[in-house]
């Protein structure tokens, strides 16, 4: 027998593993996910280190998708101003269902230093936001420790439960 | 310079005074004898009114009024080859002048200099654009109305350069607050969710240390754990949580806190 030949005939003879529907959908949405190639500032140079070969964001099976419609997270990574708040909710709503948000830095989570008139002040007043990520900006390592968690949060999720509307309004 | 102030007591005192940096005064030269300027300065006079004029910082600084404005700047240009508009831009005097003082920076690239041109203008004046003459003007000019609302005639495109086009007011007038007016702080939400939505969503939080204490799905309460996103705005319980290591005697593991009397000191 060759070293590496796939003994079918073990757990007496039966290939089956057993698991829920559940776990076999969270199992394939966990570990491919998709962000959006979409950078608002200086939170935006690490992730694209992230997503670089050093850090290596594809091991986790996170590939950045330059289309809303083919992506299923957003990382907003950066600063978002009053006056862009609106592309941003129209690009979240032109990404496809189940759809995350990760909200990256201080600038996203709150505002940040930028207590300003011109800064929304939390992206979470405009989109649902799944992970918090503080940091200014957040290191690579960081931004991977979120995307895990952000998968073990899909990993809990029941998927035949109705999905909540992902709106505010 | 600022106002000397004496620092032997600074650390018991709670805030220190001086809250911007007041830069200090520069000598200013007269351009008359200048071995570099005299001569433009000599071929501006002659042909414009000129209300002042010194160098400061190897520029020289001219303040005319607002009428010779573009007659000036030709000349600059064509005349005194001045072939570059470095910036442009006013300052907020509605305070304590009633309008703006606008100022015009130009570089010689042949010849290695910098002048600047400075003119007043009133509250409800409008200002001639220098488009036609200098470019990069256009994108100046329109950055100035945006941000404090002078207001450019003749200009190609008179628009918002950084605001949005709805937005209301010129944020970089003295006047304007930090964190926004009324219609600032809805900005975005109107935009996107529409006035209704206002209650829902709620005003903008600007307080940075701000810690809501019923807040239970981002705060952690040490000592009064609940739940995660209970609401606890109505009631709060009173959570007595005793921890006991796990390796202890078995007396300790049979008895439970609700039996027995716990001390509160050593004794």
């Amino acid at each position: 027998m060759a070293q590496h030949k796939i003994n079918y005939l073990q757990d007496n003879g039966a290939a089956v593993k057993l698991t829920t529907i559940d776990k076999l959908v969270n199992f394939g949405r966990s570990n491919s996910l998709w962000p959006m190639t979409y950078g608002l500032a200086c939170c935006a140079i690490e992730m694209m280190a992230t997503g670089a070969s050093r850090y290596d964001f594809d091991r986790f099976g996170t590939i950045f998708r330059a289309s809303p419609r083919q992506s299923d997270v957003l990382i907003i990574a950066g600063t978002l101003t009053k006056k862009h708040a609106e592309f941003m909710r129209r690009l979240y709503d032109q990404m496809p269902d189940p759809k995350w948000v990760i909200s990256m830095g201080s600038c996203a989570n709150t505002g940040g230093m930028f207590n300003t008139y011109a800064t929304v002040q939390g992206a979470d007043r405009i989109i649902p936001v799944d992970i918090y990520l503080p940091g200014c900006a957040p290191r690579p390592e960081t931004l991977q420790y979120a995307l895990m968690a952000l998968q073990q949060k899909i990993r809990k999720e029941s998927i035949f439960r109705s999905i909540k509307k992902k709106r505010l309004v | 310079m600022r106002k000397y102030t004496p620092k032997d007591s600074v650390q018991k005192q709670a805030y220190f005074t001086d809250r911007f940096f007041v830069s200090p005064p520069v000598p200013r030269f007269n351009p008359n004898s200048d071995e570099i300027f005299a001569k433009d300065f000599e071929e501006i006079n002659y042909s414009i009114n000129v209300q002042e004029a010194f160098i400061e910082h190897t520029h020289l600084v001219i303040i005319i009024d607002k009428s010779f404005l573009i007659s000036c700047i030709k000349l600059l240009k064509e005349k005194l080859e001045y072939d570059m508009l470095m910036e442009l831009s006013a300052i907020d005097y509605l305070a304590t002048r009633d309008g703006y003082e606008i100022f015009y920076e130009f570089l010689s690239l042949s010849k290695h200099k910098r002048i600047r041109i400075k003119c007043f203008l009133q509250k409800d004046e409008s200002l001639e654009s220098v488009t036609s003459l200098f470019k990069s003007a256009n994108w100046s000019e329109r950055e100035m109305y945006d941000m404090l609302g002078v207001k450019v005639v003749n200009h190609p495109n008179l628009k918002r350069l950084i605001m949005p086009d709805d937005w209301y007011d010129h944020p970089l007038k003295k006047t304007y607050p930090l964190q926004g007016d009324e219609a600032a702080s809805w900005y975005e939400v109107d935009k996107i969710f529409g006035k209704e939505a206002r209650s829902i969503i709620g005003p903008e939080q600007r307080d940075p240390a701000a810690i809501d204490r019923y807040d239970t799905t981002r705060f952690a309460r040490l000592g009064h754990e609940v739940p995660f996103d209970t609401d606890i705005s109505e009631f709060e319980p009173e959570t007595n949580i005793s921890y006991q290591e796990e390796n202890t005697s078995k007396i300790m593991k049979k008895l439970k806190p609700e039996e027995s009397v716990v001390l509160k000191r050593r004794r």
